[in-house]
């Protein structure tokens, strides 16, 4: 069974996915712009998507240029940036509806592209720079997310995990940047920067939908086309040797704690043993089903979710758990001990089973909505590996208990890290 | 069962209600993977109150208890339900909101039992002393990541400061206190009063077979008895129109305030104007407040809102209310320009061009909710639970005009039903 059809065309300075489906009423367009993440553009690379959708040179302001998206029939546009391993991956996405269900004779494809392309290439600029007035607001609107980060304190923990875990390593580089680094930004060096990017990042385009009728190998190149000079940089592994695990403990203001466990999975998407990695971390913290969930929420009540999910390209994985202050020291032995049972192949060949079921499910689904399909299929184009979703299933069908227990063999436990309440530490 | 059709959207709905009152509804999407199936009943976090089924004496029921019964529901006595379906790859949830209880699951495969399962393990209860007990761990660690979460805190806050006696001010999985009441017997008088299948709604949508998918339910629901229902007497306490208070300000370690604004609206009546109201409101704000709009771009100018800036709008049978907000560094000036737009209502015309505006951007909204399965279910349910149809919110978009639009907005707000509520970091 063939679950996705991708066409990829190599194009000047870009590939060309397409990608023809009758599943969705809408079409997709999708722009990735990759590069090496480093700390000398981290910033501007956090700031681009916020100044990039205040407006283009046709429509110069945000509300002319948010109305122009409105009138497009309700047009989506959104521009994010990432971290995928050690690299960064700006992601622009338009959504439109599929002129099949419209009584319109607006071409609204041919309008989206064009509206698109303008956002990459023709923002609204002033002499070789960007707006001033746009971009001293949008670093404002950056400098209060970068500071908000405390406020969610899921994420404010895994951010203060890896800070810990991948002291001195790129991954540990913040995607949202630095504070200080905005007042050396400004409009012309964020704009000299954003055409270096333009030159040089690997780029992806997605076009996904259905587009029966549509020849979008000939469309894409018009509105694309621009002289490009990518530098393909092969990534090299900064992952660092390490000797006994860390064990970090923070306070806050705060009632529940936060404990995170970072692993070193020393294994990526390119590597043979990426499939068992999958089935490794579903039978223990994937899914509800997991050893986490049934060992730290149903037996011992501490938490109300205990759960783990792995990096595809740094070879990272995590545990998240929400537990009382005063459980900490229960709650890491009981987790401890589930990675240990890990390690020892104490699971059963129906567990495997289970856990393979979970993992094709969960990816077949994935292929139903249209942001996750093309998730999916970038993993390859990070990985700089091919791994086509037929291949995917066929090798997670095959992964086997010795596979796992090499995965175990593989894993090293790197930070504990406890986000607890003030003077929550008495506890630990 | 009955067929119907909907040209313009392609879809078809095939539904049937079951003797014992069951209604079905199946959305059959061949060309997708997956299946969801979603059985939801008309029971939430605000039916506190109620007459028990064969009993005459009214009851009050501990806060949070719909939520416990939702997690409770789950645990049978000799195993958790959630390993039946992820023993088949399936994944299983479930959610509580104000007025609804839903279990639902997904998978690829094994459709039929999955659907059994779903059906059995919510008409089969069963719960012991020692179950509940262990679950009050589980959910007083639920209750307090949510306690340190500040956009749940603003948004039950506004509830708070909105309504006077309503119970759609208390927290959902009500309070660790609040729960510690909470006993087996409580969980059996609120599950036979409102588990009764002719109070209930299973949806169905994704790659099935509509014929076998009823047959099937049938057959379930055939094999099972149950005692008549009569209408379930539910009461709620006199809501006055007015907010309980114009401000309130809360005290707690954020890194930036939080300043949202309620727009209060009296009980609703279900008429045939209640679609309508549900389209106009949530269109109204997406026209002032989404980035496309003139009130956003003030306040966004003047430095008063960033991005995390947010609104949303809901209406059901008893209550209808609208939040407007999110971070700020001006909680005060960003309350005082919100009322002072919201009070601008009054006088406000809509304009034809604007309005052809808010269609189109619906239009698009709608086509897009329908590219998820999730969605599409969870909205048709939540409209049929209304006594509306999903599928007719496209024509209905179509219909709608701009007087209406003007008369909602001119009537929406006055002087009594707005009030403020503020998070603001604590004074160290």
């Amino acid at each position: 069974m063939t679950f996705v059809t991708e066409d990829v065309t190599e194009q000047q300075g870009y590939n060309l996915h397409v990608l023809q489906s009758k599943k969705f009423k809408t079409i997709h367009l999708t722009v990735k712009l990759k590069s090496p993440l480093n700390r000398e553009n981290i910033t501007e690379r956090a700031l681009l998507p916020f100044v990039l959708q205040q407006g283009t040179n046709k429509y110069p302001t945000s509300s002319l240029f948010r109305r122009a998206l409105d009138d497009l029939f309700g047009a989506t546009l959104s521009i994010d940036s990432a971290k995928k391993g050690n690299d960064h991956v700006m992601s622009f996405r338009m959504e439109i509806a599929n002129q099949t269900y419209l009584s319109t004779e607006q071409n609204i494809l041919e309008e989206a592209l064009q509206f698109l392309s303008d956002v990459i290439y023709d923002s609204k600029m002033i002499k070789e720079a960007f707006d001033q007035t746009i971009v001293s607001r949008e670093k404002q609107t950056l400098k209060q997310k970068i500071n908000a980060v405390v406020d969610n304190k899921m994420s404010y923990a895994n951010m203060r995990l890896i800070d810990k875990m991948c002291e001195g390593e790129a991954y540990s580089l913040h995607v949202h940047g630095y504070q200080e680094d905005l007042n050396r930004i400004d409009e012309k060096s964020l704009y000299t920067y954003y055409q270096q990017l333009l030159q040089e990042d690997q780029m992806d385009v997605y076009v996904l939908g259905d587009l029966e009728n549509i020849d979008v190998n000939k469309l894409i190149p018009s509105y694309f086309n621009k002289k490009r000079n990518p530098k393909l940089i092969e990534i090299e592994h900064d992952q660092k040797e390490q000797s006994e695990p860390k064990e970090i403990i923070e306070e806050q203001a705060m009632q529940q704690g936060k404990l995170h466990l970072g692993y070193r999975t020393n294994i990526t998407f390119r590597d043979d043993a990426y499939p068992a990695l999958q089935i490794f971390n579903a039978i223990f913290g994937g899914f509800p089903s997991s050893k986490l969930f049934i060992n730290v929420r149903e037996k011992n009540s501490l938490a109300y979710y205990a759960s783990s999910r792995f990096e595809s390209h740094k070879g990272l994985l995590f545990v998240f758990s929400g537990i009382d202050p005063k459980d900490y020291a229960k709650a890491k032995g009981i987790i401890v001990e589930q990675m240990d049972a890990m390690v020892n192949g104490d699971f059963t060949e129906e567990q495997i089973e289970e856990a393979k079921k979970l993992v094709v499910n969960q990816w077949k689904e994935t292929l139903d909505h249209p942001d996750g399909l093309v998730e999916i299929l970038y993993h390859q184009v990070l990985a700089g590996a091919e791994r086509s979703p037929d291949q995917f299933v066929k090798e997670i069908n095959q992964v086997s208990k010795d596979n796992l227990l090499e995965v175990g063999q593989k894993i090293q436990l790197d930070t504990v890290y406890f986000l607890t309440a003030q003077g929550g530490n008495e506890n630990a | 069962m009955h067929k119907q059709t909907y040209d313009q959207l392609k879809e078809t709905v095939y539904t049937e209600t079951l003797n014992n009152g069951l209604r079905v509804f199946l959305l059959p999407k061949p060309e997708m993977t997956k299946t969801f199936g979603i059985f939801t009943t008309d029971y939430g976090s605000i039916d506190q109150s109620f007459t028990p089924i064969n009993q005459k004496e009214h009851v009050t029921v501990p806060d949070g208890i719909a939520h416990f019964l939702e997690h409770k529901l789950f645990e049978k006595e000799d195993r958790d339900v959630f390993q039946d379906f992820t023993k088949r790859g399936a994944s299983a949830n479930a959610f509580t909101s104000f007025t609804k209880t839903a279990y639902l699951f997904s998978s690829t495969t094994e459709v039929e039992n999955n659907i059994e399962t779903l059906l059995d393990f919510v008409q089969d209860p069963y719960f012991s002393d020692q179950s509940v007990e262990k679950e009050k761990g589980i959910i007083a660690q639920e209750i307090q990541m949510y306690d340190d979460q500040p956009d749940w805190r603003s948004f039950f806050g506004t509830l708070k400061s909105m309504y006077h006696h309503h119970p759609v001010q208390t927290d959902i999985a009500g309070t660790v206190a609040s729960i510690q009441d909470i006993t087996k017997e409580d969980l059996y008088t609120c599950y036979q009063t409102f588990y009764h299948p002719a109070n209930m709604v299973i949806s169905v949508a994704g790659n099935f077979d509509p014929d076998q998918m009823m047959e099937l339910i049938r057959s379930n629901q055939q094999a099972k008895t149950f005692s008549p229902l009569e209408k379930i007497e539910r009461s709620f306490p006199d809501e006055p129109d007015t907010v309980a208070n114009s401000k309130e300000v809360l005290e707690m370690p954020v890194s930036i305030s939080k300043c949202m604004v309620g727009i209060k609206e009296n009980a609703q009546k279900i008429d045939e104007s209640f679609m309508e109201k549900d389209l106009l409101a949530d269109m109204l704000l997406e026209h002032f407040y989404s980035k496309s709009g003139p009130f956003y771009q003030e306040l966004y100018e003047k430095n008063l809102i960033d991005d995390s800036f947010s609104f949303e709008s809901s209406r059901e049978k008893n209550f209808a209310f609208s939040i407007i907000g999110g971070n700020t560094e001006n909680p005060d000036e960003l309350a005082e320009a919100l009322k002072e737009q919201l009070m601008s209502w009054n006088d406000i015309k809509i304009t034809e061009e604007d309005f052809v505006r808010m269609k189109r951007k619906k239009t698009g909204e709608l086509l897009r909710g329908m590219n998820s399965l999730e969605n599409m279910a969870n909205q048709f349910t939540h409209y049929q639970l209304l006594g509306f149809d999903y599928f007719n919110l496209l024509p209905t978009t179509e219909k709608l005009t701009l007087e209406a639009a003007n008369t909602f907005l001119n009537n929406w707000v006055h002087e009594m039903n707005v009030s403020v509520f503020q998070i603001v970091p604590e004074k160290g």
